[in-house]
């Protein structure tokens, strides 16, 4: 069995070809980067806008709410019902796109707002108070420290629509979850199972980058670190220094 | 000069936070707002930098109306200090300091360069200036952001409980070093606290607020402690209030001469015969070290086996200090010291007292034309000519 499937996974033929396993790759990767950069570019203002002035926090339950709807329908209703108004490739993509994005706001979104809404109350005050302006509070202090939270937001987007763009295939999107449905299709378990660790292994490498670029990116002040725990109470010695 | 003319906040809802409230605060000095809880201090404070706008009345820093500027401009020139030091978790210490400097648009290597001198200035290694505010003791991140607030070298400053969120020792060590900044800055500063025993320490002038916004007095230290405008300043003075006045009383006290013995290598050198239970034990330069039972000095070696038993006076100091030396000596003496420490005499708590009895009459003409004159300077010996 374990044969057989590394047997599909190395063999040099279902890396080829227009069908192959790169492809479908590159393809997945594709619709994913895709997705979530359209729902980052929706979510990260709205989430900056909500956490900054404090208005309009319904929008944050309101999306915290779709994610209760079942994607796999609202998937299957979309084509049917935006389908036939479309043309060409366009006729599964859009409405596959339409639902990932729809999946990839919320957590974006609420990691955002509450990165912002976390902010020390005191920080803020005290970049009001030496003059900052509300952008300059927003783009100099609110952003870095939500910075770690809106990474979060990203990431969990970014394999919520890893895994659900496998089962987009199923309405034709293409990508990995091909080779999953395919299998099924004709038995070819070793193709099902090969599938199934392709896109096992993708959510990892991505979860991974996204820890490196947290890494890159998020000052280390906002980290925890050794230095944390002894910040918190004075002590005698810290006191002299 | 910061003045506010009947200045009055009502927040929506009705609560009147600041009611109709005239004050000035002179520049140079510091300025407190003291009050309980909900007396609108803080309030007060933040109209001053328009953090929060009045609802009536005018407020001027240096005949300069403060509603006709830019409000974010108008901050930057003020340094603004609140409790926790608000510092932003996300920049190292060095480039906290530096926000205002390059806020304005100031040279980068220069305002990192300054944010050093400053760090060092608030007693802060400059080497800690690569860490991050989390990796600071809380007393340490306080006078981070003092630094930070004097980085542009600001005439005003603001201050909300700045002090508040350390320990005793941390605090009282950090109102030390303030005064002795101020001293050497001369800021005109607005101080916002609930305690009243820092608003006596570091104000020059003492606004009281009560509940309401209503302002119940205002007066230097000594005023306050000696006159009290109402029960409700009285109340809030709380307990001692005679005796923590005597702080602000300097005056000569009669200094006696007192017989020491020399604590050297160890060792008490000629222990000359006294017949005093208790014998004063001093180092070689003459600095007090400690009371030794007298039948007991041949025994001593270090000066950790003495009992320093109380506070040392100095002589220019307070007629509270001497008080509290001579009652907090095993020997009922207390030693006197000058500027560098060494023993200039002993006091005695009756001599003291003939002192402040003798000072209770003239009171009443004495304070009003002495305005401000706390920290017991010299003016108000007794035997200076009237």
């Amino acid at each position: 069995m374990i044969g057989t499937i590394l047997d599909w996974l190395l063999s040099a033929q279902t890396w080829q070809g227009d069908d192959g396993i790169l492809a479908r790759l590159l393809e997945h990767i594709g619709y994913t980067l895709l997705v979530v950069v359209i729902a980052a570019a929706i979510a990260i203002p709205l989430g900056l806008w909500v956490g900054h002035t404090g208005r309009g926090r319904w929008l944050v339950s309101g999306a915290n709410a779709v994610r209760a709807v079942p994607t796999l329908g609202l998937l299957f209703a979309l084509v049917l019902w935006l389908g036939p108004r479309l043309s060409g490739e366009l006729y599964f993509v859009l409405p596959s796109v339409l639902v990932l994005v729809l999946l990839a706001v919320p957590p974006i979104l609420s990691g955002t707002y509450s990165g912002v809404a976390a902010v020390d109350p005191a920080a803020r005050d005290a970049a009001r108070g030496m003059g900052m302006t509300g952008r300059q509070v927003l783009r100099d202090v609110e952003l870095p420290c939500a910075l770690p939270l809106i990474l979060s937001g990203l990431s969990s987007a970014m394999l919520q629509v890893v895994a659900t763009a496998t089962i987009a295939a199923y309405v034709g999107l293409g990508g990995l979850g091909r080779f999953i449905i395919d299998g099924l299709a004709v038995q070819d378990y070793a193709q099902t199972a090969g599938g199934a660790i392709l896109v096992a292994l993708l959510a990892l490498v991505l979860e991974g980058l996204m820890a490196a670029i947290q890494r890159l990116v998020v000052s280390p002040g906002l980290t925890d670190n050794p230095g944390r725990q002894r910040s918190r109470r004075p002590s005698l010695r810290s006191r002299t220094t | 000069m910061i003045r506010l003319d009947r200045v009055t906040k009502q927040f929506p809802g009705g609560t009147t936070a600041v009611d109709d409230l005239s004050l000035t605060a002179p520049t140079g000095k510091i300025t407190v707002l003291v009050g309980p809880s909900g007396c609108g201090k803080t309030t007060t404070l933040r109209m001053i930098n328009r953090m929060i706008e009045p609802t009536s009345g005018t407020i001027t820093i240096d005949d300069q109306d403060v509603s006709a500027l830019d409000a974010a401009e108008l901050r930057r020139g003020i340094g603004y200090v609140i409790q926790h030091g608000g510092l932003f978790p996300h920049r190292t210490v060095e480039r906290n300091v530096a926000s205002v400097p390059l806020l304005l648009g100031h040279d980068k290597k220069k305002s990192i360069a300054r944010a050093r001198e400053l760090l060092e200035l608030v007693g802060i290694d400059p080497g800690l200036g690569r860490r991050y505010p989390s990796q600071l003791s809380g007393g340490q991140q306080q006078r981070v952001g003092v630094a930070r607030a004097l980085a542009a070298d600001p005439p005003v400053m603001l201050m909300d409980e700045p002090f508040s969120a350390v320990d005793p020792v941390v605090r009282e060590q950090l109102q030390d070093e303030f005064l002795r900044l101020q001293g050497e800055l001369g800021k005109t500063i607005v101080l916002v606290t609930h305690d009243i025993d820092e608003a006596i320490k570091l104000g020059d002038h003492i606004a009281v607020l009560a509940v309401g916004g209503r302002l119940a007095q205002v007066a230097s230290p000594h005023q306050l402690l000696t006159h009290p405008a109402d029960t409700f300043v009285a109340d809030f003075l709380g307990k001692d209030r005679g005796y923590r006045a005597l702080g602000f009383d300097g005056a000569e006290v009669p200094l006696h001469h007192e017989s020491t013995v020399v604590l050297r290598d160890g060792a008490i050198t000629d222990p000359a015969p006294h017949d005093d239970p208790w014998t004063l034990v001093v180092d070689e330069s003459g600095h007090p070290l400690g009371w030794a039972s007298t039948d007991r000095l041949g025994q001593i070696t270090a000066s950790d086996e003495l009992a320093l038993g109380g506070t040392l006076a100095r002589r220019d100091g307070s007629l509270r200090s001497a008080l509290d030396a001579a009652l907090s000596s095993p020997s009922r003496r207390g030693v006197v010291v000058d500027d560098s420490g060494t023993l200039v005499g002993t006091c005695r708590a009756h001599q003291v007292l003939s002192v402040i009895e003798e000072q209770e009459r003239p009171e009443e003409e004495r304070v009003p034309a002495h305005e401000g004159g706390e920290g017991g300077d010299d003016g108000l010996d007794p035997r200076a000519p009237r």
